[in-house]
């Protein structure tokens, strides 16, 4: 069984994702890059929310839970590199 | 009736999700940037949580399938995680784009900046 | 003591996360599973917990949490938002970084004020300095240059902080 209102949600999702995407490709500083990374994760969180409730399966919001804390702790140590480098 | 509440969620998440997107490229600099970044996908993100939950609710009394119990469970664990992370790590990267040099465009005050110039002389 | 805190906090994740193994409620599997896994956790970091988490276990707090979740930090989040929308669609943006002074005391304090201060309108907290008890804020539309106090730019955040943190 699929639910269908989801899945339009999922294509608005999407398409602020593509949005996103085009300014970690296009943005002229590293920074800017960094926001750009942040906003996608929490973006992909909303989305895989979404995808589990349209496909009805509770382990994609598992992997949404697991996938939040993770990319955190990508973000921060990008910040740590950007502020004095890797030691 | 309640599909029309889950609609109405769906769209206010979808908007702020594209607005804080588009904020990406309305901006100049990078901290303006993260304003807009930060505060409207974790807006968007709750709304997403409050549709699934309602959702899964509705669900559990039609059905009695605990799956639906666990669903709406396991999205506010994800949306607490989200909701403590998101900050931090906005706040993480606003102070090390600060302390690698990129100074905010047009601003009228810089404090910070001050502060560090007067620990380094 | 760390050890019973660390315990407590894994077995009530654990809890909430396998709801729904029995009917509405927990297989027996999952509840052994729960208590070894938990003692595991709670073993392994029990230096790094502290003594001074103990004020975390008091459930009045945590009724103050969600209160002050679902009230103020929602409402402030509201506006907050659509301030975002405004300047987003007129670009009417005046920007600066402003010292503002708090008192607080301890680091539970400082992190729920600046957390709420990042999520409220117009303001993103960059760096937070116990020892000048100050907290600098890039703010997207300055009105004043030098706040005396944390209202003009947090509004009633500072006393519920203090409140919940103490």
């Amino acid at each position: 069984m699929i639910f269908s209102e989801f899945f339009y949600g999922m294509i608005g999702v999407a398409l602020a994702g593509f949005v996103t995407l085009a300014r970690v490709m296009l943005g002229p500083s590293v920074p800017d890059r960094v926001v750009g990374v942040d906003t996608l994760n929490t973006l992909i969180v909303a989305g895989m929310i979404l995808l589990g409730a349209a496909y009805d399966r509770v382990i994609y919001i598992d992997i949404a839970i697991v996938y939040a804390l993770l990319s955190y702790i990508g973000t921060l140590i990008i910040a740590k590199y950007l502020q004095e480098g890797l030691e | 009736m309640i599909e029309i509440i889950i609609y109405a969620f769906l769209a206010v998440s979808v908007t702020f999700n594209i607005l804080g997107s588009l904020s990406l490229h309305r901006f100049s600099d990078v901290y303006t940037r993260l304003h807009g970044a930060t505060k409207c996908t974790t807006f968007g993100t709750i709304f997403v949580v409050f549709a699934v939950v309602l959702h899964s609710i509705w669900q559990l009394r039609e059905t009695n399938n605990p799956k639906y119990l666990q669903m709406a469970l396991h999205s506010i664990v994800a949306l607490i995680a989200l909701m403590l992370t998101n900050p931090t790590g906005a706040h993480a990267i606003a102070k090390a784009a600060h302390l690698s040099g990129y100074k905010p465009a047009k601003a009228v005050i810089d404090a910070y900046e001050r502060k560090i110039r007067g620990e380094a002389q | 003591m760390s050890f019973i805190i660390a315990f407590i906090w894994s077995f009530v994740l654990w809890l909430v996360l396998t709801a729904g193994t029995r009917g509405m409620l927990w297989s027996a599997e999952e509840l052994i599973a729960g208590i070894i896994f938990a003692s595991i956790v709670a073993f392994s970091t029990r230096n790094i917990i502290g003594e001074k988490t103990t004020r975390f276990l008091n459930p009045l707090r945590w009724f103050g949490f969600v209160v002050y979740a679902m009230g103020p930090l929602f409402w402030g989040m509201v506006k907050a938002n659509l301030d975002v929308a405004y300047r987003v669609i007129t670009g009417k943006i005046k920007p600066g970084i402003v010292k503002v002074p708090v008192d607080l005391e301890n680091d539970a304090q400082y992190t729920i004020l600046s957390n709420s201060i990042t999520l409220t309108p117009g303001t993103l907290t960059i760096d937070a300095c116990p020892e000048e008890k100050a907290l600098y804020v890039h703010w997207i539309h300055v009105t004043e240059e030098e706040p005396k106090t944390s209202e003009i730019v947090a509004g009633s955040f500072e006393k519920w902080a203090r409140r919940l943190g103490k």
